[in-house]
C-alpha cells in the first residue's frame, strides 16, 4: 500500500500506528546480552518470559479494561501441560509449546463465557476465585502435579533437533526471545485493526458500546481467549526451559506481580508490560539476596507510588516528559 | 476424624462470626462508596499484633486489650483514609486494587520485620479456656464467648443503623450517594467515620482470630480472601448479607475441612464462584 | 399517518416504590419529528433506556416496525435501527472523534471482528465516519481526543456516533443540554436536515426550539403520557400549562 493511494484521514490513522526508530532500537537492544552479558541470559530469557505474560494481561486490561486478579491461572495451565507432555516422553518443544497453546486457549474461552458477564467488583472476585480454584485443584492433584514439590522429571529434547537446551540459556533466551518477539507482532497487528479499536472502545466507555451497536461480550470473550493463548506459551515457555513446574506458577502471587510489572511499565502501550518485565525482574535478581519479605515491602511502596503519582506507569510518565522538554523548547 | 454433626456446625459457626467480624466494615463502605479496599485485612492484622504484644509483652490481661486493637486500627485507618484512600475516590476500581494491594503488600513486610514469619500465641485467661458441656454436647468457651461478643455487636450494629441519625445518614449513604449528597449529607464525613469504624471491628475480629485460626505475617493475604468472598456472596451493603454470608461460609468451610480434607479450599472458591455466577450481587445485593 | 416506525404498548416501570413509566402508549410514525416533554424527573429518559434496552420493562412490548423487539439486547436494537444519543456525554474520552465514529461505522459493516488487517486499510470505513464528521462541521478538530474537544462538540459527536450506526429511529435525550442558547438553534438546524427517512424523538426543554421543530409533542408527567397532539393544540392545552406553569420547569 502505497501513501499516495491513502486519503487524508486515513494517512492521519496510518501515522499513529507506523513503526518508529526507537522500536526498532528496542528490539535490537534485546539482542546486546548475547553480546554483553552472556552470563545473564538465563535471566533474561525468564525476562522474555516474563514480558510475554505482561503483554497478555496488556491485551485485556491495557486494551480492553478488563481487571483480573487471576491471570496467572492460564500461564500455569500452559505451563502444566507443556510440563505434562514432556515428563510423559514427548520433549519435542515446539509441539509441546503449541499443546499449552491449545489447552490455555480451551480454558480461556470456557471461562472467557463468564468474564464478558461481569465488570466491577464483581469482576475482580471472580478472576480471583477462578484463579484460586484452579491453584487449590492442582495442589489437591498431586498425583498428577506432584503437588508442594512440584513437577519433577521435565526433559526437553534438542530444538530443531539441533540446539539443546544449555546451562547458559542461549537456547532458552533465544528461543523464548524469538516466541516474544512473534506474540508481539501478532498483539501489534491487533490492537493496530478495527478489533483492536472495538477493544479500546470497552475500555473507554463500555455504556456507550452497546448504543452503537457493538457485541461487547463478544469481543471481550474473543481477546479473553487470546490473550489465554498467549499466557498459556509464556508458562509453557516457562516449564521447558527450566524442565520444571511449580505450583507458584499458578499462585495468586504471580497474578499479582504480572499485575504490578504492567502497572509499572504502563498499560495500555504494547511496550508497558515488556519494559515493566525488564525493569521488575532486574530489580528482583539485584536484590535477590535480601529477605523476600522486604522485597515485598518495596513492591508495595512502588505501588502505592505508581497509583498516585505515575498513573500511566514508566512509559506514560516518559512521554509526559519527553512532551514538556518538547514544548519547552 | 469423626465429629458430631452438631460440633462441627457451632465450629463452623463461631468460624463464621470471626469471619463476620472481619468483612462487616468492608461490606458496608464498598457499599457506600465502592471503593475496592482490599487492605482491609490489614487493619485486622493490625489489631491482633496489637493484643499479642499487649498481652504477651506487656502482660495486659486478655480482654482489656481487645478495645485496644479496636483503637488502633480505627486510628491507623483514619490516618490512611486521609492521606491515600481520599485520593482515589471516583478512581478507577484498578487503581484502588492496585493501592491497597500495594498497603497490603507493606503491611505484610512490616509485620514480618517486626515480628517475624512465625505463628504469634496468645494467652488466653483461664476463664476462656477449655469446654463446658451444655445439653449433652461439649462446647468450646472461647469459641461461646465469640458467638456472644459477635451477636451483640450485630445488635448494636443494626440497631444504631436503624434507630440513630448517623444510621440513617449511612442507610441514605449506601441506598443512593447522589440522592444523600442532595440531601444535604456530607457523604465523605459519613464514609470516613464508618470507614475507620468497619477497619476497628476488623482490628477486633483479628485480634479475637489469633486463638481460632492464627495469626502470622501473612494474616492481611489468607483472609482477604474470605473477607471478599463474605462481602461478594452476602452482596455489598448489607449487614444481613454478611452476617448468613459468614455463616454459610464458616460452617461449610469447617464441614469441608471435616469431612473432605482432601479438597482443601478447592470446595470453598466453588461454591463462591457458583454462586456469584447465579447472583452477581450477593445473595442480598440489591443494585 | 405514515405507518409506524416505533410504538410502544403498556409500557411500565418501577424503582421499587417509585413509578417511573405507566402505561405508556407511544406511536412515532416514520419520518416525523415528535418533541418528549415534560419537567425533570419525569421519566423521559428512562422511557428511552426502556425503548433502547437499557432497562428491563416491568411490563409491556416495543415494536420496531412490525417487529417486536421487546426481547432483543440493545446492541441487536441498533442493528435493526433504533438508536440513541445520551443526555449527559457517553463519549470514548481518549479516542480521537474520527476514530469513535470509525468504529461505529466497523460495528455497523462488520469489520470490528476482523483483527488482521490494518484500520487505515479499510478506506471505505474511514471515509464514512470521515463525511459524517465533515457534514456535522466537527472535520476539523477530529483527529483531537474526544476529552480535548468543545463541550459544543462533544454535543455534536454524540449525534454523529448515532448517524454512524444508519439509524432508522433516533431518540434525542437533551442534544442541546448544557448548550447555550444561541448554540442550540443550530444544533436543532442540523438536527432537522437530517434525511426524512429517519424517524425523530428529542427530548427538550426549551419551548420555542419545540415548537419550531416537532410535528408534534408528547407531554409526561410523573411517569405517564399526560397529553399527545400538534405543537397549537399543546400550547393551547390547560393542563400542560398547569403542569408547566404551577410546577417546576427546568427544575
Ligand atoms: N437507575 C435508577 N434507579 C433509581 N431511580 C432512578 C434511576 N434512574 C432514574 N431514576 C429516577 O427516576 C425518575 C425519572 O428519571 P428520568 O427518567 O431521568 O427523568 P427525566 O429524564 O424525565 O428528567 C427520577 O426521579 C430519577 O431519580
Ligand atoms: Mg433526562
Amino acid at each position: 500500500m502505497t501513501p499516495f493511494t491513502l486519503s487524508e484521514p486515513q494517512r492521519h490513522l496510518e501515522a499513529q500506528i507506523r513503526w518508529q526508530p526507537v522500536e526498532l532500537a528496542f528490539w535490537l537492544a534485546t539482542l546486546l546480552p548475547f553480546v554483553f552479558a552472556p552470563n545473564y541470559l538465563v535471566l533474561a530469557s525468564q525476562i522474555a518470559i516474563t514480558a510475554l505474560f505482561a503483554l497478555s494481561l496488556d491485551l485485556i486490561l491495557g486494551y480492553a479494561g478488563i481487571v483480573s486478579l487471576g491471570h496467572a491461572a492460564y500461564f500455569g495451565f500452559g505451563s502444566y501441560t507443556a510440563g505434562l507432555i514432556a515428563k510423559w516422553g514427548w520433549g519435542e518443544p515446539l509441539t509441546g509449546l503449541a499443546a499449552a497453546a491449545v489447552a490455555a486457549g480451551v480454558l480461556g474461552y470456557a471461562t472467557s463465557f463468564i468474564i464478558a458477564r461481569f465488570r466491577h467488583l464483581a469482576l475482580i472476585m471472580i478472576t480471583l476465585g477462578l484463579g484460586l480454584l484452579l491453584a487449590e485443584a492442582a495442589n489437591s492433584a498431586g498425583w498428577l502435579t506432584g503437588g508442594a514439590d512440584g513437577l519433577q522429571g521435565v526433559r526437553m529434547w534438542k530444538l530443531f533437533g539441533a540446539f539443546q537446551f544449555d546451562l547458559y540459556g542461549t537456547t532458552a533466551y533465544t528461543y523464548s526471545l524469538t516466541i516474544l518477539f512473534l506474540a508481539f507482532l501478532l498483539a501489534r497487528r491487533l490492537i493496530n485493526s478495527p478489533f483492536g479499536l472495538a477493544l479500546r472502545g470497552i475500555r473507554e466507555n463500555a455504556v456507550r458500546m452497546p448504543a452503537i451497536g457493538a457485541p461487547s461480550p463478544a469481543h471481550i470473550r474473543k481477546i479473553y481467549t487470546i490473550a489465554a493463548v498467549m499466557a498459556g506459551v509464556a508458562g509453557g515457555l516457562l516449564a521447558q526451559t527450566t524442565e520444571t513446574v511449580s505450583l507458584e506458577t499458578l499462585g495468586f502471587a504471580r497474578s499479582a506481580d504480572v499485575l504490578v510489572i504492567l502497572i509499572l511499565g504502563g498499560a495500555g502501550r504494547l511496550y508497558g508490560g515488556l519494559v515493566g518485565a525488564i525493569i521488575y525482574m532486574v530489580a528482583r535478581d539485584q536484590f535477590s539476596g535480601i529477605n523476600p519479605q522486604y522485597w515485598y515491602f518495596w513492591i508495595g511502596t512502588l505501588l502505592i507510588a505508581v497509583v498516585l503519582f505515575l498513573p500511566n506507569g514508566v512509559l506514560g510518565g516518559l512521554t509526559r516528559l519527553m512532551r514538556l522538554v518538547r514544548s519547552a523548547a | 476424624m469423626i465429629a458430631s454433626a452438631f460440633g462441627v456446625l457451632f465450629d463452623g459457626f463461631a468460624y463464621g462470626m470471626l469471619l463476620f467480624l472481619l468483612s462487616v466494615g468492608l461490606s458496608v463502605t464498598l457499599g457506600m462508596m465502592n471503593f475496592v479496599n482490599l487492605a482491609h485485612c490489614s487493619f485486622a492484622m493490625l489489631g491482633g499484633f496489637v493484643t499479642v504484644t499487649l498481652t504477651n509483652d506487656l502482660g495486659w490481661p486478655f480482654l482489656a486489650s481487645l478495645p485496644l486493637a479496636f483503637l488502633s486500627a480505627a486510628l491507623v485507618s483514619i490516618a490512611l483514609e486521609r492521606v491515600l484512600y481520599r485520593r482515589l475516590y471516583g478512581a478507577s476500581d484498578l487503581a484502588q486494587c492496585l493501592l491497597t494491594i500495594g498497603i497490603v503488600f507493606v503491611s505484610v513486610a512490616v509485620a514480618a520485620y517486626i515480628y517475624g514469619t512465625i505463628q504469634q500465641p496468645v494467652n488466653l485467661p483461664s476463664y476462656l479456656r477449655g469446654s463446658v458441656a451444655i445439653m449433652g454436647q461439649s462446647l468450646g468457651v472461647y469459641r461461646l464467648f465469640l458467638i456472644g461478643v459477635s451477636i451483640v455487636i450485630t445488635a448494636v450494629l443494626v440497631a444504631a443503623l436503624e434507630f440513630t441519625r448517623f444510621g440513617a445518614q449511612v442507610r441514605a449513604a449506601v441506598d443512593n450517594q447522589r440522592m444523600a449528597r442532595g440531601l444535604g449529607i456530607d457523604v465523605d464525613r459519613v464514609f470516613a467515620v464508618t470507614f475507620a469504624l468497619g477497619s476497628g471491628l476488623a482490628g477486633l475480629g483479628g485480634a479475637l482470630a489469633i486463638e481460632i485460626v492464627g495469626l502470622d505475617h501473612a494474616f492481611a493475604f489468607t483472609y482477604l480472601i474470605y473477607v471478599l468472598i463474605v462481602v461478594a456472596v452476602g452482596g455489598l451493603g448489607s449487614i444481613a448479607g454478611s452476617f448468613v454470608a459468614a455463616s454459610l461460609l464458616g460452617i461449610s468451610d469447617m464441614a469441608g475441612k471435616y469431612y473432605f480434607p482432601e479438597l482443601g479450599a478447592f470446595l470453598i472458591y466453588f461454591v463462591m464462584v457458583a454462586l456469584l455466577m447465579w447472583r452477581p450481587l450477593g445473595l442480598f445485593g440489591r443494585r | 399517518m405514515n405507518a409506524l416506525a416505533l410504538a410502544t404498548r403498556g409500557l411500565d416501570k418501577s424503582f421499587g416504590s417509585l413509578v417511573v413509566a405507566k402505561d405508556i402508549e407511544l406511536k412515532l410514525p416514520q419520518g416525523e419529528r415528535y418533541a418528549l416533554i415534560g419537567p425533570n424527573g419525569a421519566g423521559k429518559t428512562t422511557l428511552i433506556n426502556l425503548m433502547t434496552g437499557m432497562l428491563k420493562p416491568d411490563r409491556g412490548h416495543i415494536f420496531l416496525g412490525e417487529k417486536d423487539i421487546t426481547a432483543l439486547k440493545p446492541e441487536e436494537r441498533v442493528k435493526c435501527g433504533l438508536v440513541r444519543t445520551f443526555q449527559i456525554n457517553t463519549l470514548f474520552p481518549h479516542l480521537s472523534a474520527l476514530e469513535a465514529v470509525t468504529l461505529t461505522v466497523c460495528e455497523r459493516r462488520g469489520y470490528a471482528r476482523s483483527w488482521w488487517r490494518k484500520l487505515p486499510a479499510y478506506g471505505d470505513a474511514v471515509e464514512e465516519a470521515h463525511a459524517i464528521l465533515v457534514s456535522l462541521r466537527l472535520a476539523a478538530s477530529c483527529y483531537r481526543p474526544t476529552r480535548e474537544l468543545a463541550y459544543g462538540q462533544q454535543r455534536l459527536l454524540e449525534i454523529a456516533l448515532a448517524l454512524a450506526t444508519k439509524p432508522k429511529v433516533l431518540l434525542l435525550d437533551e442534544p442541546a443540554a448544557g448548550v447555550p442558547q444561541g448554540e442550540s438553534a443550530e444544533l436543532f438546524s442540523v438536527i432537522s436536515d437530517l434525511s426524512r427517512d429517519i424517524a425523530v424523538l428529542f427530548i427538550e426543554h426549551d419551548m420555542n426550539v419545540v415548537f419550531r421543530f416537532a410535528h408534534r409533542i408528547i407531554v409526561m408527567v410523573g411517569g405517564r403520557i399526560l397529553v399527545e397532539g400538534t405543537p397549537r393544540e399543546i400550547a393551547a392545552d390547560v393542563r400542560v400549562r398547569d403542569v408547566y406553569l404551577g410546577g417546576t420547569r427546568h427544575g
